[in-house]
């Protein structure tokens, strides 16, 4: 017998990455500047914290919404960190991850044909997000001389009588864009004039270098309301593999997704959740000390790639750059298999994050300095071989 | 320079031209403030991490606390310094709580340390007693693990 999958999952593409990981995997003895999580293990006293939990037998469910001392820990810490107050007890729900948040969270804001604005290149899962959730996925493109930030004017364009939500992630991952308040502002009136949910997925906002401040849509001015603020312990505290995010929003929206939440999932992972709570309350030293660390590696990688002449701005945030390769007359999956090929550094090709990422590859620099050097080194011989070969074809 | 200093804690020996790219300086920048810090004796020498499991000369090292009578003029620091000088203490501390200087020194054998407490350290006037403990084995010096912790296994390519 054959299986008949439902059309509107045939309908969705297989991830760019996933194909590029299996190439990547059959090869061996690549350095990969493709990985989107810290290199970094759990810090210490947040995995001994986890230990400590389990050691006392904690290991049944958790209320649906989550730990309420893990709640409280995340009412406290986003109020630091972006200057909002969500109520732990009703406006907070811990969730697998923030790509869980996000598709219960469209789940219960969107009818079928309802219209998400997301800016793009983006996060892989965002569009298939929205597509699963029944929505209708409206990229809108950043661009390389804005750095990737998000126009409001590029917004207003989009807006159409059918659009409910717009998605936001800054800093950005692939790009390592981020917004300037008085963009932020400028969407945020759209927002509010065309009466729209907005969705900020907030999972780099520690990673800013030069002590920038981050400031979150949610902090504006009549936002509060109409936003839901994901985030999560995954890339601030190295903790990836825990599965813990977080969404705050009013009331109404948490007790919709709650209803999702529970009958998919029934609650994250206890463990997890105690292992989140020693990460939020005390995790800020190590977070800071790791970021330092980027912060180093995105110097070396930028002047490193300039230098080799392929283009790219240094970003603010995340731990992601983003190259522009056109120079060497190659598309983004060419280059990224050649590359892979030939030198065997992985990077990903700028289309896995969608159509407008053409003529960019993502380059993470959450790897060891060393391996750094080494991919840097031999994508400058990459180029030279590139240069040579056009030369003698000229 | 914090993040300079930092960066040369953990490998002294990172390249220059790797620094300045970390720092977004020149290399001339970067040589020109490592200058300055040696200079002004903020970095006072470089020095290799041994594992003496896999190094295995013949050292002993012993971690003395010692008891002291504080002089009416200079307090502890004549002793410390005179205690310091001898070629077998690589470390001393003045220490609050139930002892006063916190002495790490390396000798031959146990023999050699038995010698030194014996005849240098307890001989001395102000010295009212001694305490010596012998290191067994090393788990973590100066931040580096002597068993390193394996990094973390990744996905080859992940979102």
């Amino acid at each position: 017998m054959s299986i008949r999958i439902a059309d509107h999952v045939h309908g969705i593409p297989r991830s760019g990455i996933r194909d590029f990981f299996e190439v990547v995997q059959s090869m061996g003895d690549v350095i990969s500047l493709g990985i989107g999580e810290p290199d970094f293990a759990t810090p210490w006293h947040i995995r001994e914290a986890a230990i400590y939990s389990l050691e006392k037998g904690r290991t049944g469910y958790s209320s649906n919404l989550g730990l309420p001392r893990l709640r409280r820990s995340v009412s406290d810490y986003v109020n630091k960190q972006f200057g909002v107050r969500y109520e732990p007890l009703s406006e907070i729900l811990i969730s697998v991850g923030v790509s869980e948040a996000i598709d219960i969270a469209l789940r219960a804001l969107l009818n079928p044909g309802d219209e998400v604005l997301y800016h793009e290149p983006c996060y892989v899962s965002y569009a298939p997000s929205v597509v699963l959730a029944g929505g209708v996925a409206k990229p809108i493109a950043t661009h390389a001389e804005d750095n990737f930030a998000l126009r409001a004017d590029a917004v207003e364009a989009a807006i159409t009588p059918r659009t409910k939500v717009l998605m936001m992630n800054f800093p950005t991952n692939p790009t390592g864009g981020v917004m300037t308040v008085p963009e932020l502002e400028k969407i945020a009136a759209l927002c509010i004039k065309h009466d729209l949910v907005v969705l900020t997925d907030e999972i780099y906002s520690e990673l800013m270098y030069e002590d920038a401040p981050h400031t979150s849509i949610a902090a504006l001015p009549g936002m509060r309301e109409r936003t839901v603020l994901l985030h999560g312990v995954s890339k601030a505290f190295a903790m990836t593999g825990w599965r813990i995010g977080f969404a705050c929003a009013p009331k109404e929206l948490i007790e919709a997704m709650m209803k999702i939440h529970q009958y998919a999932i029934l609650c994250a992972p206890i463990m997890s959740q105690e292992a989140a709570i020693e990460a939020l309350d005390r995790g800020e030293p190590a977070m800071i000390k790791m970021r330092r660390e980027y912060e180093l590696r995105r110097n070396y990688i930028v002047r490193g790639l300039n230098d080799l002449g392929l283009e790219c701005f240094k970003p603010h945030g995340a731990f992601y750059v983003f190259p522009k390769i056109t120079s060497t007359g190659l598309t983004s999956r060419e280059f990224s298999m050649r590359l892979l090929h030939e030198k065997k550094v992985a990077v990903v090709p700028g289309t896995a994050f969608g159509a407008s990422g053409e003529g960019h590859v993502r380059c993470s620099y959450a790897t060891a300095l060393a391996q750094i050097k080494i991919a840097v080194e031999r994508i400058g011989e990459f180029v030279g071989e590139l240069k040579s070969e056009r030369a003698a074809a000229a | 320079m914090e993040a300079l200093i930092d960066l040369l804690q953990k490998n002294a020996l990172t390249p220059r031209e790797d620094i300045a790219r970390m720092l977004d300086l020149s290399v001339d920048q970067v040589n020109a403030e490592i200058a300055r810090l040696e200079s002004e004796g903020i970095i006072l020498g470089y020095q290799a991490i041994i594992n003496r499991e896999k190094w295995d000369t013949d050292v002993v090292t012993a971690v003395i606390e010692v008891k002291i009578t504080p002089e009416r003029d200079g307090g502890f620091d004549r002793i410390a310094e005179r205690i310091s000088k001898f070629a077998e203490v690589r470390t001393c501390y003045l220490m609050s709580g139930g002892y006063d200087l916190l002495i790490i020194i390396e000798a031959r054998n146990l023999r050699a340390i038995a010698g030194f407490v014996a005849e240098k350290l307890s001989t001395i006037e102000a010295v009212q007693a001694t305490a010596t403990h012998f290191r067994l084995k090393t788990y973590k010096e100066n931040g580096a693990f002597h068993h390193f912790e394996h990094a973390p296994e990744r996905l080859a390519v992940s979102p």
